[in-house]
């Protein structure tokens, strides 16, 4: 096997280990438009990058974070006239156009805008597998920090709340971590395809599952099956890595679904 | 056990929302050992006044003064668990940060729910929901205990049972309850303190004599009274 084959295959089980207990919260607290504005507005900040000439990981993750910042303070507001996903409407497309319309301003640059759109894992370099590694371990273990607090208020806010639970800290780390993760994951999927690896492995953990600390790790465990497989599928029928992994995560999903109807 | 001890203290307190006055001018004492109970109609603001004891909600204007030591129990009027996230009632439980599998087991005893330990949350029912939600906020070992609509739900003969327990529950913890319900008649029996709320507080005391009194009537009607004579006959029939 070639190099960049075995960093393809590394770089995505590397997103997959991320995406599957971060991805399930996405789920049970009802947020993957969240991810998808999120993951959205990484355009904005490639186009960004690209302008300051700043690496474009970093100029990402850092209009993602904003972007967090953002969405977390709009949903503070007291007085709302406008529905949370109303608002993530207007932020997800606006930051995208205007990602795209920043790009069209550069001069002389040529770059293949689908690869960002829909990921590139066979042009994955050693830096980016750096990235996903390093970063993709700090934002798990920030996640396992925050794990019980986070998971006892998605059942129930004010009962956490008066069990001592710091409600808006904990949703503010979250929201980072998110960020985080659409930085990271952006290179393999794609922009447009993110979301769907944070939801499908969860959806497809979720009937094998009793407890939530189970479907977050049989998430990641399906992710990296979902990578492996669409790697083999790309590889030898030349089909897109991105959209190929998604489809085998949605295979595995629609055989659960088989197995659950049986069951009932 | 001190039972002069206050462990919260509502002062005059206004509240209002979109220029609607939710509460008006309500105090509220809760003392160590007491049962205090909430009555009123829907609207009457009795989530609230819950929402400001419990540190959630800050009034407008009025005081509210919480001993910083004690530990709060708070079972909620309502918890639905979204199903695609996968949990047991063991699992539901450890959240309150008591991990131990022969405490819980324990504290499920005392509400008479052991055999839910490792049934998902979603396969049990209204009234067993109630007995996992006190389970938990007894985990804590309370000092003061906030009970939302504690037997909503449960089947007459657990309801007799639950407020059996309610009552010995404060002498088992040494703990202060606050209890809210629209019930009437069964609260009557086992609470030391009426407060009936209807965005101020109408009439207040002990349980004999709200009942007799115009404002309480005048709110909950004749029912009230008959409901609560029949209860009085049924508990006094079991004791005696």
């Amino acid at each position: 096997m070639d190099n960049f084959l075995w960093r393809a295959l590394f770089g995505g089980i590397g997103v997959a280990l991320l995406t599957g207990p971060l991805g399930c919260f996405i789920i049970w607290r009802r947020m993957a438009y969240f991810g998808d504005t999120l993951a959205h507005s990484a355009l904005l900040g490639i186009a960004l990058g690209f302008l300051l000439h700043v690496n474009l990981t970093v100029s990402t993750i850092i209009v993602s974070l904003v972007i967090a910042v953002l969405l977390v303070f709009l949903q503070q507001q007291k007085q709302k006239h406008l529905a949370t996903d109303t608002l993530l409407g207007i932020l997800a497309h606006s930051t995208l156009s205007l990602g795209l319309v920043t790009l069209a301003f550069l001069p002389g640059l040529r770059i293949d805008l689908s690869a960002y759109l829909f990921g590139d894992l066979l042009t994955v370099t050693s830096q980016d597998l750096y990235w996903i590694y390093g970063g993709g371990s700090l934002t798990l273990l920030c996640l396992l920090f925050i794990w019980p607090d986070l998971l006892s208020m998605t059942i129930h806010e004010e009962l956490a709340q008066v069990e001592g639970v710091n409600i808006t800290r904990t949703r503010l780390l979250f929201m980072l971590l998110v960020a985080l993760m659409v930085a990271i994951a952006m290179k393999i999927v794609g922009i447009l395809l993110i979301t769907s690896m944070m939801i499908i492995p969860p959806a497809t953990a979720r009937s094998f599952s009793r407890t939530p600390e189970q479907m977050a790790i049989l998430a990641s465990i399906i992710g990296c099956l979902a990578v492996i497989l669409g790697l083999g599928m790309s590889w030898y029928w030349d089909t897109p890595t991105g959209p190929s992994i998604v489809v085998t995560a949605t295979l595995l999903f629609m055989l659960t679904l088989l197995r659950t109807y049986r069951m009932n | 056990m001190n039972t002069n001890e206050i462990l919260v203290q509502v002062q005059q307190v206004n509240v209002t929302f979109d220029q609607y006055l939710a509460l008006q001018n309500v105090s509220l004492t809760v003392k160590r050992g007491e049962i205090v109970t909430l009555i009123g109609p829907n609207g009457a603001g009795k989530s609230t006044l819950v929402k400001i004891v419990l540190g959630l909600l800050s009034p407008h204007t009025g005081n509210v003064h919480r001993d910083p030591e004690i530990r709060i129990g708070y079972m909620p009027q309502h918890l639905t668990i979204d199903p695609v996230l996968p949990l047991t009632v063991a699992r539901f439980l450890t959240l309150s940060g008591v991990t131990q599998t022969h405490l819980l087991q324990q504290v499920l005893a005392e509400v008479g729910a052991t055999h839910l330990l490792t049934r998902p949350l979603q396969r049990i029912s209204g009234g067993e929901m109630r007995r996992v939600l006190l389970a938990r906020a007894l985990l804590r070992e309370p000092d003061l205990l906030v009970l939302d609509e504690p037997i909503q739900g449960v089947d007459i003969t657990g309801q007799y049972e639950l407020y059996e327990l309610i009552a010995q529950l404060r002498k088992r913890y040494g703990c202060g309850i606050l209890m809210v319900s629209h019930d009437l008649h069964l609260v009557m029996a086992a609470t030391d303190y009426v407060i009936c709320l209807n965005q101020q507080v109408c009439c207040n005391g002990r349980p004999e004599a709200v009942t007799q009194h115009p404002a309480y009537l005048k709110l909950f009607g004749d029912r009230a009274g008959r409901d609560l004579a029949i209860y009085t006959h049924h508990h006094h029939s079991q004791t005696v």
